[in-house]
């Protein structure tokens, strides 16, 4: 990617100095320093939890400081509310979006800043505006549609909006990437880009390296609320930042020794399905996992991979083909007995499938088998069984809080929320385990140990299916990478001679020459 | 979680604080109304626990709501809203009435056997709504008000046939037989009952499986299926048990305090009141045990402050309050976290 420093290292636009948050006895932020040019994009990074919301928050003038100062174009100046903040030129795009659903996104951009004409909204007026905007800055939107009708990518570039039509010069993206697809990605650089190009500051909160170094002048580094470093990112690596990160060498090479696939496990062949419209697609697709073996399956969104591992696992009918896993027939089989027949899967949507966030720790261990020996005894939970085991797997997973067996799932960060599934999951030990987008959301500390234990299933002679938009990940896993595209495999290549070119250009609908 | 914190944070301290709300409010429409409120409530906490009698009057009137209650209080814990008590209630009295009347057996089977019916067609005329939810996906909050209508107009129509009035006039059944009643001298077993099955319930609910596969679908729907749990299945027997609750509370009422069906000039509210019960009582059955004499206790209570010149919609007053207060308490509770943990700070 072609990295252009709009930065201006004369004028400083944001200056937080010496901030301490504390909240009770728990420090948040410890004495952490940043300063913002004009122009330029300044990456904050750090593991979950290390404290990179509390300073945004500090700054957006949801938090008073314990301690320090901000100085806002060079003047000292004590932010007491965002109304304030906005005032000031700072705008946050929260990671979680905040529109209104059923309103246009102009409604939503104008919304308490509307301009009027006596004692209506000038609508016209507005969408006008919007239109400007959206045009002087690359972000297409459609400004008459519902929030609901448009996809994420648009949502955040209405988010990102409704900021620059309050006059943000300084704007904070808080984890931009996380629910956004590669090509939408790809897109929100580029916009970044128009935005410093046009002398606006980027504040970009997150724990992807790759973005960091894709789009970053400079990178402030925050663990367990201490302030490390501030680095140019140019003259850093991603181990680099990595280590300083998470204080210590992260392996991102992921350590995996030859092996030899053994028979097949998981056949799939001619699958036809229909969509939730009625729409093909899925169209006669076939896919062999052997055991010992990772299969990527690497594929635009959209291409038909939620429909085939929503099938896999029984949640969802197929129209024909043959579906066996050990050579037991699994096809339209419920949940239940595809289970039984040796699938298990770590969720592309850990909240909604794999964890009833308002039990306990201890009761989401035992999500399949609370039925079984030894957790029921005559229909009665036995309590001391369930404990036992979630004692062991929290140990053994290193699930944080420690034993934090008895609290709700939701208490609990998002990395540790999927360890409680890798630990369910690679105790079912399976023969085939199937993991949809595995570290989406995760810092790389909790990504290296995902993967290790991926790794450590194939090693035993388990079949893995790993679905996943992260082409990096698919390609440090797999052993094979088949491709998907329009409900089809177009393509297959072996983990080792695998580039991103290629297989961009296979996701795309290109055919390799075998 | 150190002591203070976890005070802060049950469900009880709330409902207190609920409770003493709604008596304030109460008084300051007693006030307006030229009562004096301590002597209303006076009146109310000496008409109920002055005489053994009085007593067991009061725990008379708690025990069908105390069941109503039991069985909006589980379909909570279990993911759906049961506003259908009602017409469950009134089938369930219905049946037992039918039973009651017509066989003619001892005492020892003729009263299981009543009971028994009651709770069979609370949970069909509950299981009808749960079917149209779970295979045509109708609402069953929408569903549950229209059955509450049609077993209203089912049991006025049934009283009004040849075959359950009562001869010599009366919009009302025969008597049950004696056989079928459970009320005797002074004596209601109506509460004992009650009781029991408030801690069956709980024992469900928190000690079995099918209470942890019920709780699962309640939750989280998508993980339960994710996981092998048939949501369908879950669902019905959910609001069948529910169901069957709320036809047990319409044959205690029926076997114990009134003796015969009487036609209805308006809906009796049992059904409406145990979601009241439900909330008063945090969705434990437990605390529905506890939700429910209280409020058997109001309703008893409120029929005596005529007698200091008080209108005894004044208890309808203080228990919207309560319920209201309840249903805001988050808003208490974050209020008292902040305070607390500033204090601490």
């Amino acid at each position: 990617m072609e990295k252009m420093s709009h930065m201006d290292p004369n004028t400083v636009v944001v200056e937080m100095k010496e901030i301490v948050k504390r909240f009770g006895n728990f420090t948040a932020n410890d004495h952490i320093n940043l300063k913002v040019h004009k122009g330029e994009v300044h990456a904050i990074l750090g593991e979950n939890g290390a404290g990179k919301s509390t300073l945004m928050n500090v700054l957006y003038g949801l938090y008073k400081p314990t301690e320090g100062t901000i100085a806002i174009n060079g003047k000292v100046t004590d932010i007491h509310s965002p109304k304030h903040a906005i005032e000031l030129g700072i705008g946050m795009v929260h990671q979680h979006f905040m529109l209104i659903q059923p309103f246009t996104v102009t409604e939503n951009i104008i919304l308490g800043v509307e301009p009027r004409k006596g004692i209506v909204v000038d609508k016209k007026l507005a969408r006008k505006k919007v239109l400007e905007i959206s045009e002087k800055y690359g972000m297409a939107v459609d400004p008459d549609a519902k929030i609901e009708d448009i996809s994420v990518g648009m949502q955040q570039r209405v988010e990102i909006l409704k900021v620059l039509y309050r006059g943000a010069d300084t704007l904070i993206l808080d984890e931009p990437t996380a629910s956004l697809t590669p090509q939408e990605i790809d897109e929100l650089m580029e916009i970044i880009r128009n935005l410093t190009a046009d002398g606006k500051s980027i504040i970009l909160i997150t724990h992807k390296l790759k973005e960091i170094k894709a789009c970053a002048d400079n990178c402030t580094i925050i663990r367990l609320g201490k302030y490390i470093d501030t680095v140019k990112v140019g003259e850093v690596t991603e181990n680099d930042l990595a280590a300083m990160m998470v204080g210590r060498n992260v392996n991102f090479k992921v350590e995996k020794k030859e092996q030899e696939p053994g028979k097949v496990a998981l056949s799939v062949k001619n699958l036809k399905a229909k969509d939730y419209r009625g729409v093909d697609i899925l169209k006669g697709l076939s896919l062999d996992v052997h055991e010992g073996e990772i299969v990527g399956l690497a594929g635009v969104d959209g291409n038909g991979q939620t429909e085939l591992v929503e099938i896999l696992t029984g949640l969802k009918k197929a129209e024909s083909g043959d579906i066996t896993i050990n050579e037991v027939d699994i096809f339209n089989k419920t949940p239940k007995d595809t289970f039984n027949a040796g699938v298990s899967s770590i969720p592309a949507d850990r909240q909604k499938h794999g964890l009833v966030l308002d039990f306990s720790v201890a009761d989401n261990l035992i999500l399949q088998h609370f039925n079984e020996a030894p957790y029921s005894k005559k229909g009665f939970l036995d309590k001391k069984a369930i404990a036992d085991n979630a004692e062991e797997l929290i140990e053994k997973f290193d699930i944080r809080p420690p034993h934090c067996e008895n609290r709700p799932a939701k208490t609990l960060s998002g990395g540790n929320q999927q360890k409680v599934i890798i630990a369910r999951e690679v105790k079912n030990d399976k023969q085939l385990l199937i993991a949809v987008n595995p570290t989406r959301g995760l810092d790389v500390g909790a990504i290296e140990f995902v993967h290790k234990y991926i790794v450590e299933q194939r090693n035993k002679g388990r079949a893995v299916l790993l679905v996943s938009f992260e082409l990096d990940e698919i390609m440090s896993l797999s052993d094979r990478i088949e491709v998907i595209f329009d409900g089809q495999i177009t393509g297959s290549v072996s983990g080792k001679d695998a580039n991103e070119k290629e297989l961009g250009f296979l996701m795309a609908g290109g055919k390799n020459h075998e | 979680m150190n002591k203070k914190t976890s005070i802060l944070h049950s469900n009880f301290l709330y409902t207190v604080i609920a409770i003493i709300i709604g008596f304030l409010i109460g008084a300051i429409f007693l006030v307006i109304a030229g009562v004096s409120p301590m002597e209303a409530y006076a009146k109310i906490i000496d008409s109920v626990i002055s005489k053994p009698k009085n007593i067991m009057t009061t725990l008379a009137y708690a025990s069908p709501v105390m069941l109503t209650g039991l069985s909006v209080a589980f379909s909570f814990r279990t993911g759906v809203f049961n506003i259908g008590a009602e017409g469950q209630f009134v089938v369930g009295t219905l049946a037992a009435t039918i039973v009651g009347i017509f066989v003619d057996v001892p005492a020892i089977i003729h009263i299981p056997l009543c009971i028994i019916a009651a709770a069979a067609a609370g949970a069909f005329w509950s299981l009808v709504c749960g079917v149209m939810k779970v295979k045509r996906g109708i609402h069953e909050v929408l569903s549950f008000i229209m059955f509450n209508w049609i077993a209203y107009y089912l049991s006025n129509y049934m009283v009004n046939t040849t075959f359950l009035k009562r001869e010599g006039g009366g919009e009302a059944t025969k008597d049950l037989l004696e056989s079928a009643r459970i009320e005797s001298g002074d004596f209601n077993y109506a509460i004992v009952i009650a009781v029991i099955l408030a801690v069956i319930t709980w024992i469900v609910i928190e000690k079995t499986t099918l209470g942890y596969k019920l709780k699962a679908v309640g939750f989280n729907k998508f993980s339960a299926e994710y996981a092998g749990i048939d949501s369908g299945k879950s669902i019905l027997t959910a609001l069948a048990i529910s169901g069957a609750l709320a036809g047990i509370g319409g044959a205690v009422q029926v076997m114990g305090m009134g003796g015969r069906l009487a036609q209805f000039a308006s809906q009796e509210g049992y059904g409406f009141e145990g979601i009241t019960v439900a909330l008063i009582g945090s969705s434990n059955p437990l605390g529905v045990i506890f939700a429910g004499i209280f409020y058997g206790a109001m309703k008893y209570g409120g029929t005596k402050l005529t007698m200091v010149h008080a209108p005894s919609e004044i208890i309808n007053i203080i228990m919207g309050c309560v319920v209201i207060f309840i249903a805001i308490a988050h808003v208490f509770k974050a209020l008292f976290l902040s305070i607390g943990k500033k204090k601490e700070a």
